[in-house]
């Protein structure tokens, strides 16, 4: 009898181990789910709060008035918000830099993924890895400190902060990513097309430039996107080195506020709830839809590539 | 005729690697100079004094210890909560995740979150930590915001790490009896391990250098002590670089770059240890 019964017992104990095991298990696996949404809940809730706390200033300011006005005066009575000044300086620092950083960055991954030897292209890819971890911070404080004085004695001007200085500097930001994105398109080009053009009796170059850039252009296309996004995002460097003055600039040359900056300089000052709080949030939500847009058209773009040579 | 052209060929392709090389020298040197710039021009400034004293005098005089341990813990706070976020969503994305349109969803919201500027997590944070759930201007409220920032990265390494460890060794662990979860954590984890941590240290020092965020979030400008509790408020070190480079009339050159020193120096001793475990796992992998 006794004997029929202990081994039923230790199953019994056995069972609820199990059990209990199967509930651990669960509320673990559950807690993973969580985690993996928790990125479309942040994403969510960054646009949910920018619409909750921005879209109300429309009812101050139509959007007309807000988007093409060009008087952004938040303490005046009464206050008036136009951020034209904010994002022609955006695209004034954009120019700048993609127009710096676009020829340089690709002309660079030509070099390094069709011409370099591995050794040299084992020293230098660190070398840019190393610009990337360079805080926003200390480009805007080089770009204060060293470049500003060059650019004013340059180009004669009452101050060296200007669109241009903080361009040059997101100039060297955004390299990294053109230069690392570029050179992996570059690198996904198969090499029967580089053998193809040299059988053709093609040089280096002339494949490089005919065969090479042409077939790796959506991943370059890619590259430049994400360079512009980054250079549209950036806060500390223009905050620091733009010049932070509020009239609409005509040239690249004159000190500038960015939108990034504009909501950097302001929001110390803004109640929490009011119309300038509200007028920043607005500001943050275009900024968001920006570079939204710039980044969901690099991602579709870089998938096109990856199809292209996937097989 | 035939011989001119195949020269002058020959003359272009020259001309033009010499172009690619030339633009790569353009991108090297402003590195390496901005670096030798840091180093030359902020050492003067580095103490015993300057790392172990509280500021004075408005930031032009006595140190940054303060701004120091601020950014340590900040990048302690972030790494706490982002880690384990991503970690566990690397798994689920890798070993849970169906390839339907959900996926997809969280694939292009991370791809996304990795895409918004800082100066918006700083908003984001303003309006969630620091005022909806009434943290205040403190060190819990920022390291929130910097997580919600890293999120991003330490999800895609993590995914990357444990996607990399081979299908046989899950096949192994659960052709003897054990249940996916142990096979995620006796078997995957241990392998991802080097890939994981990597992902962590370059997310803390990026969280290191964030400045924006904590701007919006609000760093103090001065404190004569250290942060007592999470939910205190902090100095940090590149919050600091702004205040006496942009806003502190009088501060001497010397202490600016010292400070920018400082910074590089945490920001860069983490990249560089994220790199000898990446090295370190390779050659493990290799052998």
């Amino acid at each position: 009898m006794e004997h029929s019964t202990s081994p039923t017992a230790a199953q019994v104990l056995g069972k609820n181990l199990r059990r209990r095991w199967r509930v651990r298990e669960k509320f673990i696996e559950g807690w993973i789910l969580l985690a993996g949404f928790l990125a479309i809940v942040v994403l969510l809730g960054i646009v949910i709060l920018l619409f909750k706390e921005g879209v109300p200033v429309f009812l101050h300011t139509p959007p007309w008035e807000f988007f093409f006005g060009t008087k952004w005066y938040p303490v005046s009575e009464p206050p008036t918000f136009g951020i034209a000044p904010f994002y022609v300086a955006t695209f004034w620092v954009t120019l700048v830099s993609t127009a710096i950083a676009v020829p340089v960055g690709v002309a660079c991954a030509a070099y390094l993924s069709e011409v370099a030897p591995p050794k040299i292209r084992e020293t230098v890819k660190p070398i840019i890895e190393l610009l990337a971890g360079v805080p926003s911070i200390v480009m805007g404080f080089i770009g204060l400190m060293l470049l500003s004085p060059l650019i004013q004695s340059m180009f004669n001007l009452p101050t060296g902060l200007t669109g241009l200085t903080a361009g040059i500097m997101l100039s060297l930001m955004s390299l990294p990513i053109i230069v690392s994105v570029s050179e992996d398109a570059l690198r996904a080009v198969p090499n029967e097309y580089r053998e193809a053009s040299y059988a053709l009796g093609a040089t280096k170059w002339e494949t490089i430039k005919h065969v090479c850039i042409p077939s790796a252009l959506s991943g370059i296309t890619a590259a430049i996107m994400l360079g512009v996004g980054r250079a549209i995002g950036e806060t500390m460097t223009v905050l620091m080195v733009a010049g932070g003055a509020l009239a609409v600039p005509v040239s690249p040359t004159e000190p500038m506020m960015p939108m990034t900056a504009a909501i950097a300089s302001g929001i110390g000052n803004a109640v929490q709830g009011g119309l300038q709080y509200q007028a920043l949030f607005a500001i943050g939500l275009t900024l968001f839809i920006m570079t939204f847009t710039v980044n969901v058209i690099a991602d579709r773009v870089l998938e096109r590539q990856k199809r292209k040579f996937a097989r | 005729m035939r011989r001119k052209i195949r020269v002058s060929r020959k003359l272009s392709q020259r001309i033009a690697l010499g172009i690619l090389i030339l633009a790569t020298i353009l991108v090297i040197i402003p590195v390496l100079f901005i670096i030798i710039q840091i180093i030359v021009n902020g050492s003067g400034a580095i103490s015993w004094e300057f790392l172990t004293q509280p500021p004075s005098d408005a930031g032009r005089a006595g140190g940054i210890l303060p701004a120091i341990i601020g950014t340590l813990y900040l990048m302690l706070g972030t790494i706490i909560i982002a880690l384990p976020i991503g970690v566990l969503a690397g798994i689920y994305l890798t070993e849970y995740a169906r390839d339907n349109w959900l996926t997809r969803l969280i694939n292009m919201a991370i791809m996304n979150l990795a895409g918004v500027p800082s100066i918006i997590y700083g908003l984001f944070g303003l309006g969630v930590f620091v005022l909806a759930m009434n943290f205040g201007m403190s060190l819990l409220a920022a390291s929130l915001t910097l997580a919600c920032q890293a999120l991003a990265m330490t999800i895609t390494t993590s995914r990357e790490a444990i996607l990399a460890v081979p299908r046989d060794y899950r096949e192994a662990s659960l052709a003897i009896g054990a249940t996916k979860l142990q096979t995620v954590r006796h078997v995957v984890l241990p392998q991802a391990r080097p890939g994981i941590i990597t992902g962590a240290v370059l997310a803390m020092s990026r969280a290191a250098g964030e400045t924006a965020p904590i701007l919006v979030v609000g760093a103090a400008f001065l404190l004569p002590g250290l942060p007592q509790s999470p939910f205190d408020q902090f100095m940090a070190l590149p919050y600091h670089l702004y205040t006496v480079a942009a806003h502190v009339p009088g501060v001497p050159e010397a202490t600016m770059w010292g400070v920018a020193l400082v910074l590089m120096v945490v920001v860069l001793s983490f990249n560089i240890v994220a790199t000898v475990i990446r090295l370190r796992a390779r050659r493990r992998r290799s052998t």
